[in-house]
């Protein structure tokens, strides 16, 4: 008997009340960890978060007040969620219910690895291992591909396939791995320092086919994503379908959304070199004709510079300069004389007007002393009685100076 | 044409890169030009026989017993 002075016909509430303090002193109701799956759960606007836990037998309802969601940093709880949860079991007088009251809750399966996901990426980006200047450029033409995959899978051949499609100049050094499981990810830390250590490959492809995210765990561990990042060798990406994102991808120097993809972006088309090739033989050929045109051009022109030196056409081409100055001298005899002429009349005009004989003409004379025949000019020039010569403009008058 | 069966396909179009600049540059003589046409025809030749003959080759890694590296071809069933 736990309590003393039980009644033999309980009251509800008394019932109830024993039940509870049974199980919240009990050594399991006080501190409990439950795992199950969330169903029908319920967060209200106060921040109380209501859920059912359960399994395949039972299930058990939950409580989870917000200020022990927000102490301990909870993650969010949706249906189907497989946790475990932490607290202590109590009974709810007022319903008659049952409840854990949530401590704590930790993800178990897909949501745990979900977790586990966002965690080493968000710690590797802090750490500047996936930032785009860390990457390295491909080599746009490797001559040797290091592959690191699994030998049996269907993954490998059709890398294979793509690569001797596209460049079967190429050769193929592959690092077999496991590549799920839990010694995949030593086995591919493994592949890639022997190809590293190899040298050979100018670029490396990890690839995996697509797959659940338990199944692509491998290329989110911690040391796979160390091991590409520290390859000396680029490294390209190819992990499961388009949608899957893994740690390796974002790591990797190139990421491809699946092995075939990653296969193509590794190598060069050979249809685009056939093509350039041709392109360059046309080139050649076309170089060579026009080289050749140039050639009889110069050729021609050559000859005929040299027809137009020949001792024949040099006099013949003396004759026709001579032909054109003795022309030009002509006409240039011809206008000089022309114009001498013209000088000519003008000056002898121009004399015409200055001549004495025209001022005799309008009335003038022209006086001068007989005796000396010197010209008078002024009355001092003359005395009484001197005989003087007067000029007019058809003779001479002989004249004596009478009075001054 | 010396050293030409050992030639990379990259290298030997390099090459023919080279001799279609050379003409197109102009200032060559007759003879230049008819040598480096030939020699461009030729590597031409060549980088298309590659193309045409290149086989994927395939091999794998492995570590023997005494740790060594060891690379041996591949042979998928």
């Amino acid at each position: 008997m736990l309590f003393p002075d039980t009644p033999a016909v309980w009251s509800v509430a008394q019932l109830s009340r024993y039940l509870k303090e049974l199980l919240e002193t009990d050594e399991v109701g006080r501190e409990v960890w439950v795992r199950g799956e969330i169903s029908g759960c319920k967060t209200y606007a106060s921040g109380h978060c209501y859920f059912t836990l359960k399994d395949a037998e039972a299930q058990l309802l939950c409580v989870f007040f917000k200020h022990a969601r927000q102490r301990t940093a909870a993650p969010e709880l949706r249906d189907g969620l497989a946790i475990a949860a932490g607290g202590r079991i109590s009974f709810y007088e007022r319903d008659g219910k049952l409840q854990l009251y949530v401590e704590q809750v930790e993800l178990l399966g897909e949501g745990a690895l979900y977790l586990r996901f966002e965690q080493l990426k968000a710690r590797l980006a802090a750490e500047g291992l996936f930032e785009a200047e860390r990457k390295r450029p491909l080599p746009p033409a490797p001559q040797v591909v290091g592959i690191v995959t699994s030998l049996q899978a269907a993954a490998l051949r059709d890398m294979l396939r793509v690569l001797r499609t596209r460049y079967p100049l190429a050769r193929v050094v592959l690092a077999p791995t496991l590549v799920q499981g839990a010694e995949a990810p030593a086995a591919i830390v493994r592949a890639l320092d022997l190809l590293n250590e190899h040298g050979e490959a100018e670029v490396i492809i990890v690839a995996r086919g697509g797959g659940s995210i338990e199944e692509l765990w491998a290329f989110n561990e911690e040391i796979v994503a160390r091991a590409i990042a520290r390859s000396r060798i680029p490294v390209i990406s190819g992990v499961g379908h388009e949608t899957d994102v893994t740690i390796a991808d974002f790591v990797a120097d190139l990421r491809a959304s699946t092995p075939t993809a990653a296969a193509t972006a590794a190598v060069p088309n050979l249809a685009d070199w056939r093509a350039a090739l041709q392109e360059r033989r046309q080139e050649l050929a076309l170089l060579l004709d026009d080289f050749l045109l140039r050639y009889r051009e110069d050729l021609e022109r050559a000859e005929r510079e040299l027809a137009r030196q020949s001792p024949r056409s040099r006099l013949e081409r003396l004759q026709q300069q001579l032909d054109g100055i003795s022309e030009t001298l002509q006409s240039e005899m011809q206008h000089t004389l022309v114009v001498q002429r013209e000088r000519l009349k003008g000056t002898a005009l121009r004399l015409h007007s200055l001549s004495p004989l025209l001022t005799l003409a309008r009335g003038f004379a022209v006086v001068r002393r007989a005796e000396d025949q010197r010209l008078v000019t002024s009355i001092q020039q003359v005395q009484l009685g001197e005989r003087l010569d007067i000029q007019v403009a058809d003779g001479r008058i002989s004249a004596r100076v009478d009075r001054q | 044409m010396e050293g030409l069966p050992t030639l990379s396909y990259e290298d030997a179009y390099e090459k023919l890169e080279q001799t279609v600049a050379a003409l197109q540059d102009g200032h060559l003589s007759l003879e230049e030009a008819l040598a480096y046409y030939e020699e461009g025809m030729k590597l031409a030749r060549y980088c298309h026989t590659l193309l045409e003959k290149a086989e994927l080759r395939v091999q794998q890694l492995r570590v023997t017993d005494e740790g060594e590296l060891e690379i041996e071809p591949l042979d998928l069933a």
